[in-house]
C-alpha cells in the first residue's frame, strides 16, 4: 500500500539540499578517521605554517597540524548542531501538528508559551545557558534543541493549520478516522518538503549560534574544538593571512551559505 | 454590422497573429496563446469567449500592451486606435494605458488600492493624463456614479474599497475607466464574481454606459448569455487558439465548430431529472434549525443568526435543490447536516433516527450513509494520495470489498477510466477530480449526498457532464441528493423540489414544476428575473420595462420580513411581523406578508 | 486617535508587560536552576568550606527559591539590580556607561542601515528576477546565513590588515575629532550595518513584492500611472505597517550582531560587559544585562506594532 505511492515523494533524494546534507553528515563522521594526525599533537616548531606539502593546511598558533584540526572541528560542528535540529524539529513538528489539530485551549497555551521563548534573541538564550550550566556538550545540544524548538513548532503548525483546513481532513473526520491516521496518512505526507527545508534552515542558525558562542570564547571548550573556536584561537593568524585561520572561516561560510543557497533555489522553483 | 463591407473604414483595434508565451517558476516557456488574428471596428462590442485556461484574459491585457510577471508577448502585431501597442516605450504606454484604453478587472473588490479613497482612485486617470482639473475631474466622476445608479452618488466616493459591496464596486471601477472618455474599454469578467441579482444591476449599468459614452469595447467572457447581451461579435477561444468567429447570433444560434456547438449545448437550460421521484417517506427531516453565532442574547438566541429556524425534508430517491444568494446561509445549512456545523435550536431526523449535532455523536451507520461532496476538489482530495489511495481507505473504512475490482468498478460508476487510479490529484483536470471527490462519496454506499457547489468551479461543459452523472447515479443507485447552488439552470435541470434561501430564512419551498408558475416570493421572483437569457434583447427588454433601477439596500429589520428593504412590494407591516407561511394553488410554501393574488 | 485605536494600543502595551514579566521570571529561573551549587561551582573544588558559606550567605542560596525570586524581583523594583559577583560593584553602575556606550552603536548603525535596506529591497522587488534582483539577493543571503563573527573578521582583514585604513579596535575613550570618531565608530558600524541590511534588505523585498504584485498595483499600472507614482502613492500607504514591523525584527538582530562586533573590536558596550560575565558566570551581572536586551527587543516590536495599528486606523474608521 505504501508503494502505491510513487517512490519520489517518499525518498527526496535527488534534490540539492538533501544531498549537501548527507555528503556534510559523512564527512563529519569520517573526517576524524581520515585526519593525518592527532588534533591536539604539537607537529611542527612553525606556527601559522603557510600550505605545504606536508601540512596541507599550515599549521596553527601552537603548531598544530591545521587540516586534522580542522576535520575534527568540523565534525562537531556539524554533528552537535545536526543532533541539536533533529531534536528541536521533532518535537516542534510534533507539538506544531497537534496544537493545530486540536487547536483551541492546547493551541493556545502552546502558542502563547512558543511566542514568549522566541521572544528571547537565540544568542542571549544560548548565553544565558551556558553562564547557568557551564559550556559542556549536553548543555550546547540542549540550549541549541530547546532554542530553535519554538521556531519549528511555528512553522509546523501554520502549515498543519493550512491542511487541517482542507476538506480532505474534514472528509477523514467526518468518517471517523484516528489522530494517528490524520496524522501519519493525511497531514505529514503533505509537509515534507516545506518541513525539511525547515529543518536545514534551523540547521544553519545552529550552525551560527555555536560558531558564534564557540568565538566569544563561551561555546565548545578545549581541547575539543569546533569551527568557531578554531577561528578564534588564529586569530591572530589574520595578520599573516594564514590558512590556520581562513580555512575554519571559509568551511563556516560553505557549510552555511552552500545549504542555505540550496533550500533557497529549492524553494522559488515551488 | 456582422460583416465589414470591403469599403469599411480600418478597423479600431487589429490583431495579426499574436502570441504569447510564459512559464511556471523557472520551468521552460510555454506557449499561452498561439497565432490568434482578430479584428474590432470602431463602436463595435466584441466578446472574447473561452473557459478556464484558454488565454481570454491574457489576450484582453496585451491589448493595453501589458504582460502579467512570468509572461511575455513573443509575436504579431497589435494596431489600438492608430498605436502600434507592441512598439511603444514606457512612456508612450503610460500616455496610452488610461487614456486611449481602459480595463474593468474581474474582482473589483482586489483591483482597488485597500489605502485610499474610492474617488482619489477614480479621479487619478484623468489627473496623471492631465485632461482636466481636480475639481472637474470629481464632478464628472459624480456624473459617472449617477450614470452607474450608485447610492448616494456624492458621497459615496469618500469611502474605501471594503466599505461597498461587490456589485457597487464593479460599478465605480466603471466609471474609473469611463472617466478619460477612453476610445477602447475592456472588460475582464467584470460580473463573474456578482451574484446574479447583483450581476444583472451591474450589467444594466454597463450597458447604459455603452449607450452614452459610445466607446469600442472588448468583452472577456465565459457565460454565453452575457454575450448575447452585450456583444456584437465574438471570437470563440480554447487552449490560446481561436475556434471560431462570427456575430453573436451566428455563434450562439448556429455555430460551426464542434467546441462551440458544445459550448451552446451545455449553456442551453434542459432538463435532465427525466424521471421524478415517487412520493416516499423523508429520508432526512429537517426542523426549525437556528444557526448563529456571537454569543446568546437573554432569550437564549444567538445575537447573529445565519439560519433562522429552516425546515426542509428531503424525501427517499429525490433530488433536493437549495438556491440563494452568497452569505444567505445555503453552506451552513449543508454543513449543519452534515455535522460539521452546531446549531443552536431544532432537531434532524435521518433514516427514522435522531441526528445529533456533532458528527462525533452520530452513528457509524449515519456517517456512512450520509456523505458529504464539497466545492472544491482540490482542497478535497488528498495531494499525496493517489485515486485508488483515497478509495481503498474509504472501502475498507467502512468494512466494504477493497480489491482492485471494486476500484475499478467505483472508478466506472463515475465515468472514469481504470487507469487513472494510479495517479495523484495534480495529474487529473478539474473534471476528472470532481468525478473523483463524487467517487469518493459514493464508495461509502451512501443514501443521500450532500453537494455543495460542486459545479461552481467548473467549465460550463465540464459542469454540464457532472450534472448529467447526477442524475445517472440517481437513476442507478436510487440515491437522494441535496444539491446546494447558486445557479437557476443547474437547478432547475436536476431537482424534485426547491427551497429559497435568503438571509437565513426559507422564503419559498416548492416543487420543481410549481417552480414554473405564479405566485412566487418576491426574492424568488427577482432571482428567476435576474438569470440572463440567451435571446439578445432580454437585457434591452428589461431595461425598456422599467429603465435602470437604484439597488435597494438598507439594514433588515430586526423583527420582520428579512427581504423588507428590498422588496418591491413591501408594506408597513413588514418592517415590524415576521411574514406567515402560506400555500398557493400552485402547492409552493411561501413565507410573505402578501396573499397569492397579489403576488400573481 | 479613538477610543479603539487607544484601546488597541493599550492591549497591545498590556501584552508586552505580559511578555517582559515572562522574560524576567524565566531568566531568574534559568539561572538559578542549576544542578549542585552555584557557590561551589564559583569557587571551585580548592574552596573552604567556610568561603563556601559565606558566598551561599551572600547569595542567600540558603534561602528557598521562591523567597529568593522575591527579594530579587523586589530588588529590580527599586531599581537594585544587586551586586557584581566578580568585582562586587552594583551592578546598575557597571552597566550604565557601557549601555550608553551600545546604545550609541546602535543608534549610529541604525542611521545608516535602515535607510541602505529599505532603499535595497524596494529595489530588488521592482527590478525582481533581474540580474540586479539576483545578485542583491545571493550577496544578502550570504551575510544571512554565516555567522556574525565572520563578516567582522572579513571587515578587520580587508580595512585593517590589507588596506590599514582602519584601526583593528575601537577606542572611545580617545574622541576628540570628526577623523577619531570616524575611525573608531566606522569599523563597528560597517559590520553591524552589513548584517542588519543583509536580514532587513531581504524582509522588505519579501513585502515589496507581495504588495507590488496585487492586483491594484496592476490596476494602477493599467490606468497609466507612472511607477514612481505607483510607489510614491499606491505602494507607500500599504506597506508603512508591514514595513516597520521588518524594521523591528532587524533591529532585533542587532541585538545578535552587537555581542559579537563588541567582542571583535573591544568595544566596550553592555553586550562585550555580557560576554565576559557570562564567562566569569557573573550571575547578577548575566541577569541584568539579558533583562535588558529583552527588554529592548520588547520595545521594539511593540513600536512596530504600534505604529502598525495606527496606520491601519485611517482606513476603518467609518
Amino acid at each position: 500500500m505504501m508503494l502505491s505511492r510513487p517512490l519520489h515523494r517518499l525518498l527526496p533524494l535527488r534534490q540539492t539540499p538533501v544531498l549537501l546534507a548527507l555528503f556534510w553528515l559523512l564527512l563529519a563522521v569520517t573526517g576524524p578517521l581520515i585526519a593525518p594526525c592527532p588534533p591536539g599533537e604539537v607537529v611542527s616548531s612553525t606556527v601559522f605554517a603557510p600550505i605545504s606539502s606536508t601540512h596541507l593546511l599550515g599549521t596553527d598558533y601552537l603548531g598544530r597540524d591545521v587540516l586534522s584540526r580542522l576535520l575534527f572541528g568540523t565534525s562537531s560542528t556539524v554533528l552537535l548542531c545536526a543532533v541539536a535540529t533533529v531534536m528541536a524539529c521533532s518535537a516542534g513538528t510534533f507539538l506544531g501538528i497537534m496544537a493545530a489539530l486540536k487547536q483551541g485551549l492546547t493551541d493556545t497555551l502552546l502558542s502563547r508559551f512558543m511566542d514568549g521563548v522566541i521572544s528571547i534573541p537565540s544568542l542571549l538564550s544560548g548565553l544565558v545557558a551556558v553562564a547557568t550550566f557551564g559550556s559542556s556538550v549536553p548543555v550546547l545540544v540542549l540550549a541549541m534543541a530547546c532554542i530553535y524548538m519554538p521556531g519549528s513548532y511555528r512553522t509546523s503548525r501554520m502549515l498543519a493549520l493550512s491542511i487541517v483546513r482542507k476538506d480532505f481532513i474534514l472528509s477523514a473526520r467526518m468518517r471517523g478516522e484516528k489522530t494517528g491516521y490524520l496524522v501519519l496518512r493525511e497531514i505529514l505526507p503533505n509537509m515534507t518538503g516545506p518541513v525539511l527545508a525547515d529543518v536545514g534552515l534551523r540547521f544553519i542558525y545552529a550552525v551560527r549560534l555555536l560558531s558564534n558562542l564557540s568565538f566569544l570564547g563561551v561555546g565548545l571548550q578545549p581541547p575539543q574544538t569546533d569551527l568557531g573556536s578554531l577561528t578564534r584561537e588564529n586569530l591572530l593568524g589574520l595578520v599573516y593571512g594564514a590558512p590556520a585561520v581562513i580555512a575554519p572561516a571559509l568551511t563556516i561560510a560553505i557549510l552555511t551559505v552552500g545549504l542555505n543557497l540550496a533550500l533557497d533555489g529549492k524553494g522559488q522553483r515551488q | 454590422m456582422s460583416l465589414l463591407p470591403p469599403t469599411a473604414p480600418p478597423p479600431l483595434i487589429s490583431v495579426q497573429n499574436l502570441s504569447l508565451t510564459g512559464h511556471r517558476g523557472r520551468g521552460p516557456e510555454t506557449p499561452i496563446v498561439t497565432n490568434v488574428s482578430f479584428n474590432v471596428a470602431e463602436g463595435e462590442m466584441l466578446a472574447l469567449i473561452g473557459e478556464s485556461g484558454s488565454g481570454k484574459t491574457s489576450i484582453a491585457l496585451a491589448l493595453t500592451g501589458y504582460a502579467r510577471q512570468g509572461c511575455r508577448i513573443s509575436g504579431g502585431t497589435l494596431r489600438v486606435a492608430g498605436h502600434d501597442v507592441l512598439h511603444m516605450n514606457a512612456r508612450e504606454l503610460h500616455a496610452f494605458r488610461g487614456m486611449t484604453i481602459a480595463y474593468i478587472a474581474q474582482n473589483a473588490g482586489a483591483a482597488f488600492n485597500p489605502a485610499l479613497p474610492l474617488m482619489e482612485q477614480v479621479i487619478e486617470p484623468a489627473l496623471v493624463h492631465h485632461i482636466m482639473p481636480r475639481k472637474e475631474a470629481v464632478e464628472q466622476a459624480i456624473a459617472l456614479f449617477e450614470l452607474m445608479a450608485l447610492p448616494s452618488p456624492h458621497t459615496i466616493g469618500a469611502r474605501y474599497p471594503h466599505e461597498c459591496s461587490g456589485g457597487q464596486l464593479q460599478r465605480i471601477m466603471a466609471a474609473m475607466a469611463l472617466i478619460t472618455e477612453p476610445e477602447v474599454v475592456i472588460f475582464d469578467e467584470p460580473t463573474t464574481a456578482l451574484d446574479v441579482t447583483t450581476q444583472i444591476e451591474v450589467l444594466e449599468a454597463f450597458r447604459l454606459a455603452m449607450r452614452q459614452c459610445g466607446f469600442t469595447g472588448v468583452y472577456v467572457t465565459h457565460d454565453l448569455a452575457i454575450v448575447a447581451q452585450m456583444a456584437d461579435r465574438a471570437v470563440v477561444l480554447k487552449n490560446g487558439t481561436v475556434q471560431e468567429e462570427g456575430s453573436t447570433g451566428q455563434i450562439l444560434t448556429a455555430p460551426t465548430q464542434p467546441y462551440t456547438q458544445a459550448l451552446v449545448a451545455a449553456s442551453e437550460p434542459h432538463t435532465r431529472n427525466h424521471d421524478p421521484a415517487p412520493a416516499s417517506a423523508p429520508l432526512l427531516d429537517v426542523r426549525d434549525i437556528l444557526v448563529g453565532y456571537g454569543g446568546t442574547t437573554p432569550e437564549g438566541r444567538p445575537v447573529h443568526t445565519i439560519l433562522n429556524q429552516v425546515s426542509l425534508p428531503v424525501l427517499a430517491g429525490e433530488t433536493m435543490g437549495i438556491i440563494g444568494e452568497s452569505g444567505c446561509g445555503k453552506s451552513t445549512l449543508i454543513r449543519a447536516i452534515a455535522g460539521i456545523q452546531p446549531w443552536s435550536a431544532g432537531s434532524m431526523m435521518f433514516e427514522g433516527q435522531p441526528l445529533a449535532a456533532d458528527i462525533n455523536l452520530r452513528s457509524p451507520q449515519q456517517r456512512q450513509h450520509l456523505q458529504l461532496v464539497a466545492q472544491n476538489a482540490d482542497l478535497v482530495l488528498n495531494p499525496a494520495m493517489t485515486v485508488q489511495a483515497t478509495l481503498r481507505r474509504v472501502l475498507t473504512f467502512y468494512g466494504e470489498d477493497a480489491s482492485d475490482n471494486a476500484i475499478r468498478h467505483i472508478l466506472d460508476m463515475v465515468r472514469l477510466p481504470a487507469a487513472l487510479a494510479s495517479r495523484l490529484p495534480t495529474q487529473l483536470s478539474g473534471g476528472q477530480k470532481q468525478r473523483v471527490n463524487l467517487a469518493r462519496a459514493l464508495a461509502a454506499r451512501p443514501r443521500l449526498v450532500l453537494c455543495d457547489e460542486i459545479t461552481a468551479a467548473l467549465d460550463t461543459v465540464v459542469a454540464a457532464a457532472i450534472l448529467d452523472l447526477m442524475m445517472e447515479l440517481k437513476r442507478e443507485l436510487s440515491l437522494s441528493w441535496l444539491f446546494v447552488t447558486h445557479d437557476l439552470h443547474a437547478l432547475r435541470s436536476v431537482c424534485d423540489h426547491v427551497a429559497v434561501l435568503y438571509a437565513g430564512h426559507c422564503v419559498e419551498f416548492s416543487t420543481i414544476t410549481a417552480l414554473q408558475t405564479a405566485p412566487h416570493h418576491p426574492y424568488a421572483r427577482k432571482l428567476e428575473a435576474s438569470v440572463p437569457e440567451m435571446r439578445p434583447d432580454w437585457l434591452d427588454n428589461i431595461l425598456r420595462q422599467h429603465g435602470l433601477k437604484q439597488d435597494k439596500s438598507g439594514p433588515a429589520p430586526a423583527s420582520g420580513c428579512s427581504y423588507m428593504p428590498r422588496c418591491p412590494v413591501a408594506a408597513a407591516t413588514c418592517a415590524l411581523t415576521p411574514p406567515p407561511v402560506w400555500q398557493a394553488p400552485s402547492g409552493a410554501f411561501i413565507a410573505c406578508h402578501r396573499t397569492a393574488q397579489e403576488l400573481s | 486617535m479613538t477610543a479603539r485605536l487607544g484601546e488597541a494600543i493599550a492591549l497591545r502595551v498590556g501584552a508586552s508587560l505580559v511578555s517582559l514579566v515572562f522574560v524576567v521570571v524565566a531568566v531568574f529561573f534559568i539561572t538559578s536552576a542549576l544542578p549542585g551549587d552555584v557557590a561551589e561551582a564559583l569557587l571551585g573544588q580548592a574552596a573552604t568550606p567556610d568561603a563556601i558559606a559565606a558566598l551561599r550567605h551572600s547569595l542567600r542560596l540558603d534561602q528557598p527559591v521562591l523567597l529568593r525570586f522575591a527579594g530579587w524581583a523586589g530588588g529590580l523594583l527599586r531599581g537594585d539590580f544587586g551586586t557584581s559577583l566578580v568585582s562586587h560593584q552594583p551592578v546598575l553602575s557597571m552597566v550604565h556607561d557601557r549601555l550608553l556606550h551600545s546604545l550609541l552603536l546602535a543608534g549610529i548603525t541604525t542611521l545608516f542601515a535602515v535607510p541602505a535596506a529599505l532603499l535595497l529591497g524596494t529595489l530588488s522587488a521592482i527590478f525582481r528576477n533581474t540580474v540586479f534582483d539576483r545578485t542583491i539577493s545571493l550577496l544578502t543571503l550570504c551575510v544571512v546565513s554565516v555567522p556574525e563573527f565572520l563578516i567582522a573578521t572579513l571587515a578587520v582583514l580587508v580595512f585593517a590588515v590589507e588596506l590599514h585604513l582602519l584601526p583593528a579596535l575601537a577606542s572611545i575613550s580617545d574622541i576628540h575629532s570628526i577623523g577619531s570618531f570616524l575611525a573608531a565608530f566606522s569599523m563597528p558600524v560597517a559590520t553591524l550595518g552589513c548584517v542588519i541590511v543583509g536580514q532587513m534588505a531581504r524582509m522588505t523585498r519579501a513585502v515589496m513584492v507581495n504588495v507590488l504584485s496585487s492586483s491594484w498595483v496592476e490596476m494602477a499600472m493599467l490606468k497609466g500611472v507612472s511607477p514612481a507614482f505607483i510607489i510614491l502613492r499606491h505602494v507607500l500607504p500599504n506597506v508603512i505597517a508591514p514595513l516597520f514591523n521588518v524594521i523591528a525584527l532587524s533591529l532585533s538582530y542587532l541585538l545578535g550582531g552587537v555581542v559579537i562586533v563588541e567582542s571583535v573590536f573591544h568595544y566596550p558596550g553592555i553586550a562585550s560587559l555580557m560576554v565576559d560575565s557570562v564567562a566569569s558566570r557573573d550571575i547578577p551581572l548575566v541577569q541584568t544585562c539579558a533583562i535588558i536586551f529583552c527588554a529592548a527587543y520588547l520595545l521594539l516590536t511593540t513600536l512596530a506594532d504600534i505604529v502598525a495599528l495606527c496606520s491601519s486606523q485611517e482606513r476603518t474608521r467609518t
